[in-house]
């Protein structure tokens, strides 16, 4: 896929990736998948998101070529990767913070290296293709156990990884009140994980009731349709006993669908970098002393962010875009255990040569779409 | 209840949530989270071999922020900037940092340029632009638009009015250039 502007991609035959690194290898994608940010990008929101550029950072496949120093990979391999870029050896990959990677994105050093994620996040293309170029091969792949299913691997590339680590930003401790923003993916699997966290409550608020469907079903969530109340803020405090909750999970992001007034100023004239509507509420309807978890994705414009409410209510907030590898270990087993089956909720299967479609269903919500998974021929 | 001390009772008990919703507490231990960023110094479990990674050769000067002390030694390679938009990227590289405003509104400009002058030349090329097919708004017709919005609130309904707009823009443009164009040939045959 090529992005040809906001709201328009098309299939086009691109040159197959080369080796532009000795440690790079190239990747036939079997399986990739439509994140929720990629309708940052899609909606023209991301800064130098260039047309003729991949998006895709969510995918699976078998590795086709290896570049001259890449030792822990070989033709024929199938491998599962990261959405991180990274090196495993700068300041802060060595801390273990590999999002955060200080060698791989020469056009920021707020923002990490990231697949088909316009320059700002170092102009890689994406996997939303038939080959991708892969840096840095010997650290951020793995492969794929053969006991894993294809679909509940290209998942936790990204979506089951971010939101296992939503809830662990939130730093759950037993009993706590946990709400959620977003019935998406990410915010599906973070209601699940703030189980294994030992939450004593989760509450995930949207505004798709197929959603939200979902949310009780595979997450175990009690449920709120933000539109059926006058002010959703107030009827989380009336469900905690005018507490609030303890842990507020933001998993929308600045694609948080605001009032028109926001809509114009950040989607259109690029005034801000996004809509914070969701962050807005989760900062008021956490309890005073609560924690904020933010992984949800924003751009490096600045948001209105009702900062004085955070100072005053002496909240934490912690965020960061998800450091997967290290993420894996632990889900891996979760998986195994049966208390995870990431693949749940992937409702489309979509056709590459179809997926300017795709995009236009996952972004409008069409036909009930959570999760659309992306088929290369 | 915050009016008093105590924290309000759950409806649950952690033995009844163990119970209902399988895997319970796996992760009960705050301490045992792998993966939240503590900082752990930890230079080996990446598998990483190097302790710089060797550089990758730069064939087209590459933008980079000013934030950066060097090129680093991995970067992409798609889509170097060019035409008009190029130049408005490089000038943002060059002369402002992240922090500055100005320096994402000049790259989000010449995302608004690269639109309209892809536009424009894909006119001339032998795949020119279509605004239906790349919107996909044909996937409508299959895809349930109907119930779409009556069973529940499409996301897309409140900038809907919006939207042809946005993406004719670049339309309207390609046909004010070619007309310009057109008029100018047009003068100089007469
Ligand atoms: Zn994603
Ligand atoms: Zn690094």
């Amino acid at each position: 896929m090529v992005y040809r502007g906001p709201y328009r991609i098309r299939a086009e035959e691109k040159d197959r990736p080369a080796v532009e690194h000795p440690n790079d290898a190239i990747v036939r994608v079997t399986k990739a998948a439509i994140c929720g940010s990629d309708l940052h990008l899609y909606h023209g929101m991301m800064p130098d998101t260039r047309v003729g550029t991949t998006f895709g950072h969510e995918f699976v496949g078998v590795v086709d070529e290896v570049g001259p120093s890449v030792r822990n990979l070989k033709v024929g391999d199938r491998v599962m990767v990261p959405f991180n870029i990274f090196c495993g050896t700068c300041y802060f990959c060595a801390r273990g913070l590999y999002s955060n990677c200080h060698n791989v994105n020469p056009n920021a050093t707020a923002v990490g290296g990231i697949y088909g994620y316009s320059h700002t996040s170092g102009g890689y293309d994406g996997g939303q293709a038939e080959y991708v170029r892969v840096p840095l091969a010997d650290v951020g792949p793995s492969l794929i156990p053969d006991w894993m299913d294809e679909d509940d691997a290209v998942l936790l590339t990204d979506a089951l990884a971010t939101g296992y680590f939503g809830a662990q930003l939130g730093d759950i401790v037993e009993g706590d009140v946990v709400v959620v923003f977003g019935a998406g993916p990410v915010g599906l699997y973070a209601a699940k994980s703030a189980w294994l966290m030992g939450a004593g409550r989760v509450i995930v608020i949207d505004h798709l009731d197929y959603r939200l469907a979902k949310a009780a079903e595979f997450a175990h969530a009690e449920t709120l349709n933000f539109t059926e109340y006058d002010d959703i803020v107030v009827q989380v405090k009336k469900l905690t006993d005018h507490l609030g909750a303890d842990v507020a999970i933001d998993a929308v992001g600045a694609e948080a669908d605001g009032n028109l007034l926001q809509h114009v100023t950040a989607a259109k004239l690029k005034l801000q970098g996004g809509s914070p509507v969701a962050l807005n509420w989760a900062i008021d309807s956490v309890r005073k002393g609560g924690t904020i978890s933010v992984m949800g994705a924003y751009g490096p414009l600045f948001s209105a962010v009702k900062f004085g409410d955070a100072m005053n209510k002496g909240l934490t907030l912690r965020m960061n875009q998800c450091p997967v590898k290290r993420q894996w270990p632990r889900l891996f087993e979760h998986i195994r255990n049966g208390y995870l089956k990431p693949s749940d909720i992937v409702t489309h299967r979509i056709p590459l040569e179809h997926i300017a479609e795709g995009y236009h269903i996952f972004s409008a919500k069409l036909d009930g779409c959570i999760k659309p998974l992306i088929i290369p021929s | 209840m915050p009016y008093t001390p105590d924290k309000p009772k759950l409806a649950e008990s952690s033995d009844e949530l163990r119970a209902r919703i399988p895997g319970w507490g796996a992760d009960l231990d705050p301490a045992d989270r792998p993966s939240v960023p503590r900082e752990r110094f930890d230079p080996t479990f990446s598998g990483a071999w190097w302790e710089f990674p060797e550089r990758q050769p730069e064939k087209v000067p590459r933008e980079r922020s000013i934030e950066h002390k060097f090129l680093t030694p991995v970067f992409g390679t798609v889509s170097p900037p060019r035409g008009v938009s190029g130049a408005i990227r490089r000038y943002a590289y060059k002369r402002y940092s992240e922090g500055r405003a100005a320096h994402w509104l000049l790259l989000m400009v010449a995302d608004r340029v690269d639109v309209a002058g892809s536009t424009v030349l894909s006119i001339f090329s032998r795949h020119p632009d279509n605004p239906i097919t790349e919107t996909g708004v044909p996937a409508e017709a299959s895809h349930h638009p109907v119930s779409s919005r009556t069973d529940d609130r499409r996301t897309d309904v409140r900038h809907q009015a919006l939207d042809p707009f946005i993406v004719a823009a670049p339309w309207v443009l390609a046909a004010g250039v070619t007309y310009v164009l057109a008029r100018k040939v047009i003068r100089r045959a007469a």
